[in-house]
């Protein structure tokens, strides 16, 4: 038993891992293609990602809101589903929060910001329950309907953002009311990453603790294996399918929640960044495990962060960074495929007995 | 199926990309990555290193191409170097390319050049680094209330929407035009207006369609829209998206006539293309050039916190008129011109009413480009079929 665990985790250590080397050596390849030097773009890239502790604080500031966002795909494909309203939860989540701490104006910075982020959290989570609701009671396809939900959210932060809650002095970006200076989330200590990070963090701690260490994880898991077997046994499904998609949607509500709070101080179009898409991608690249999404997130993150470089050092065009994403996780995907297919990560213990 | 085929490419990438990259490590070995384009420097030691930003693509055939071409027109100037980065979120991303500007390339001047970067992640960045000198496309600095490392520049470019309406009020045989817009906000609201009241001087009976995608770049809407007005009998399209690239293309394919926006699209649509409004970046960025390059600064106040201007002070200009332009439509386009490089008529002249008929601008009243009522625009000239609230 101990040995077929141990093969077991390296061989998901080493095939994300090689995955990575050889999305690397091919982007070398386009890079090479385009006129660049492929080593002096390494070096870049890790110099603009990793290389110092100010670089770093750039790859953590763009991975914060991507890990929050990426569990509201992780987490209901625990159970089977497979969502993508990031986005639409992250713009609703802002929005709910903004409206929360705009009637909150003028009480203590701290009752302000707990107001917000329970206002992002629930509208967030009931966006995406919303989504699961239709999936279970209606047969509703959940892809297609968070989909489709990322499109009213965003007409609906447009609609509200140039009519209702418009602030009229902002003339030609239309916004809302700023929350205030007081109100804004600060930066950790020492740095300038804002708090979002920890908030990404944590969540994603949470969110491993209950899938893998809770009954209600347990019975997630179970319903998202075998729907029919989790029926036969007794298990709530429906609950258990709003409840589940209520907490990715919070995830990723209170991420618009943090936009706003720590980053805009308003909503406005700006709200509507690709941090939902983004975070699909963390989800599907770390298996929808939420301690590999964290990793994942800072690689995507360092990944943005040296997009700049590449096109002030090598002048190579602004896509690169997508191309390299891109390749990322095309191969990353790819590797999914390869699982078991490797002699040496087989379990031993059931060829010996054979062979004796 | 497509996992392997995703393979079979990817094998042979790997074996293009590996001998690409060795063969390419073998010839630059050593040469590092110093490939910025930089310029010989001047008189002085240093090139002064200016950081330009754009939020979309630099080869948008729209906005961004436009501020990107006034970026490579100041690269040229001895004394300067230029680095740049396209496609840069109007999110916390846009601080730390300015960051990495700063710290890393050793930039000493940026240009954030879409609207959305100003408040909050200028502001936010200038404070931090008092010494570089921020200079933001969209006009809103503030005497005392941004800090003075800040400056703000734009212009009035419907001075150019109203001669190109002009040449479009001319070339139109339905006395229909289409203007597909991005938001109803000022901005956008006084081009149309512009537009449509230049093509409604001369010739009344000209109306303007006005569509609102409600996104900034949202090509496939853009394409729709073009197309419905096309069947609705519109010949003459003309718009305000960051990229007109898509709405050219499709007026050309359907045999209508188009207006460019921004840069130049007559490329894009030789036999329709009339005229554009485009900016005129290469102008005012050579014109800070050499006030920087004179150690002239913002904080000193040597050189205006703000700067706006129209035709007269080469903000924006016309783009050369296509050859389905009569010869009675460049004439009137050109005195048209030539009066307001003067200065001496202003566009809003009254009595203007506004499409549902009520009086906005009194008989006997003209406002003048700078007018601050004209920035807060609201509503939409008699003469264009749609509302402001979409």
């Amino acid at each position: 038993m101990m040995v077929k665990h141990w093969r077991k985790t390296l061989e998901a250590i080493c095939i994300p891992i090689g995955a990575l080397l050889v999305a690397l050596v091919l982007f070398g390849g386009f890079c090479a293609i385009a006129g660049a030097n492929p080593f002096g773009v390494y070096s870049s890239i890790y110099r603009a990602a990793f290389g110092t502790w100010s670089s770093f604080q750039n790859t953590l500031i763009r991975a914060a809101p991507l890990m929050l966002s990426s569990l509201c795909t992780a987490l209901p494909a625990r159970l089977g589903l497979v969502i993508i309203g990031n986005e639409g939860a992250i713009v609703i989540g802002g929005l709910s929060a903004v409206a929360v701490g705009l009637f909150l104006d003028g009480s203590a910075p701290t009752i302000v910001q707990i107001g917000m982020a329970l206002g992002g959290i629930v509208a967030g989570g009931l966006w995406i329950a919303l989504v699961g609701a239709l999936r279970h009671y209606r047969a509703v396809n959940e892809t297609i309907s968070s989909l489709l939900l990322n499109y009213i959210a965003i007409a609906i932060l447009n609609q509200l953002v140039s009519g209702v809650m418009r602030d009229p002095s902002s003339l030609n970006k239309p916004s809302t009311y700023p929350i205030g200076m007081a109100s804004m989330l600060g930066t950790l200590p020492g740095t300038r990453v804002h708090y979002g990070l920890l908030f990404g963090i944590v969540a994603c701690g949470l969110a491993y603790l209950l899938i893998q260490r809770t009954t209600f994880g347990f019975a997630a898991r179970i319903a998202g294996g075998n729907l029919r077997a989790a029926r036969i046994a007794g298990l709530p499904v429906g609950k258990l399918t709003m409840a589940i998609c209520f907490l990715g949607g919070a995830c990723a509500g209170l991420a618009g929640m943090v936009e706003v709070a720590a980053v805009h101080g308003r909503a406005n179009e700006s709200l509507n960044a690709n941090y939902g898409y983004g975070g699909v991608l963390v989800a599907f690249v770390a298996r929808h495990n939420p301690l590999a999404a964290v990793l994942v997130s800072v690689l995507l993150g360092g990944i943005l962060a040296s997009s700049g470089i590449l096109q002030r050092s090598h002048n190579l065009p602004d896509a690169t960074a997508l191309v390299f994403q891109g390749l990322v996780f095309l191969v990353v995907l790819y590797s999914e495929s390869l699982y078991g297919k490797f002699e040496m990560f087989k379990e031993r213990s059931a060829i010996a007995p054979s062979v004796a | 199926m497509t996992h392997r085929q995703a393979f079979y490419l990817s094998r042979r990438q790997v074996m293009r990309g590996l001998l690409a990259a060795s063969a390419l490590g073998v010839a630059k070995f050593g040469a590092g990555c110093t490939s910025v384009n930089s310029n010989a420097t001047g008189g002085k030691g240093e090139p002064l290193t200016v950081g330009f930003i754009y939020v979309g693509p630099k080869d948008d055939y729209g906005y961004s191409q436009a501020h990107a071409l006034g970026a490579a027109a100041i690269a040229k100037i001895p004394g300067i170097r230029v680095v740049e980065e396209a496609n840069v979120a109007e999110t916390n991303a846009v601080q730390e390319t300015m960051r990495s500007m700063i710290n890393l390339d050793g930039a000493t001047v940026i240009f954030p050049t879409s609207f959305g970067y100003f408040d909050p992640h200028v502001l936010a960045v200038a404070k931090e680094f008092p010494k570089v000198q921020f200079f933001h496309a969209g006009g809103l600095y503030q005497e005392g209330v941004h800090p003075n490392n800040v400056g703000s520049y734009f212009g009035y470019i419907d001075e150019a929407q109203y001669i190109a309406g002009i040449v479009a009020g001319h070339a139109t045989q339905s006395n229909k035009l289409g203007f597909v817009a991005a938001k109803p906000i000022p901005q956008v609201l006084r081009n149309i207006n512009s537009f449509t009241l230049g093509a409604r001087s001369v010739n009344p009976t000209v109306k303007t369609q006005v569509i609102f995608t409600g996104e900034w770049s949202e090509p496939v809407k853009e394409a729709e829209t073009t197309n419905s007005m096309a069947d609705q009998g519109v010949d003459v399209v003309t718009c305000h998206v960051d990229s007109p690239k898509v709405i050219m293309e499709t007026a050309e394919k359907r045999g209508i006539y188009c207006s460019g926006y921004h840069a130049d699209q007559a490329s894009l649509a030789p036999k329709g293309y009339l005229t554009g409004a485009e900016w005129d970046w290469s102008s005012i960025y050579t014109q800070y050039a050499q006030e920087l390059l004179a150690d002239k600064t913002l904080m000193d106040d040597s050189i205006p916190h703000l700067l706006r201007g129209g035709l007269s002070s080469q903000f924006c200009k016309l783009s050369p008129y296509g050859a389905a332009v009569t010869a009675k439509a460049k004439a009137d386009a050109e005195a048209a011109k030539q009066r307001l490089l003067s200065n001496e008529v202003a566009i809003y002249k009254g009595e203007i009413k506004d499409n549902t008929g009520k009086v906005q601008i009194q008989a006997q009243q003209e406002m003048k480009q700078q007018a601050i009522e004209l920035e807060k625009m609201n509503w939409l000239v008699e003469g264009v079929d749609g509302k402001v609230t979409g």
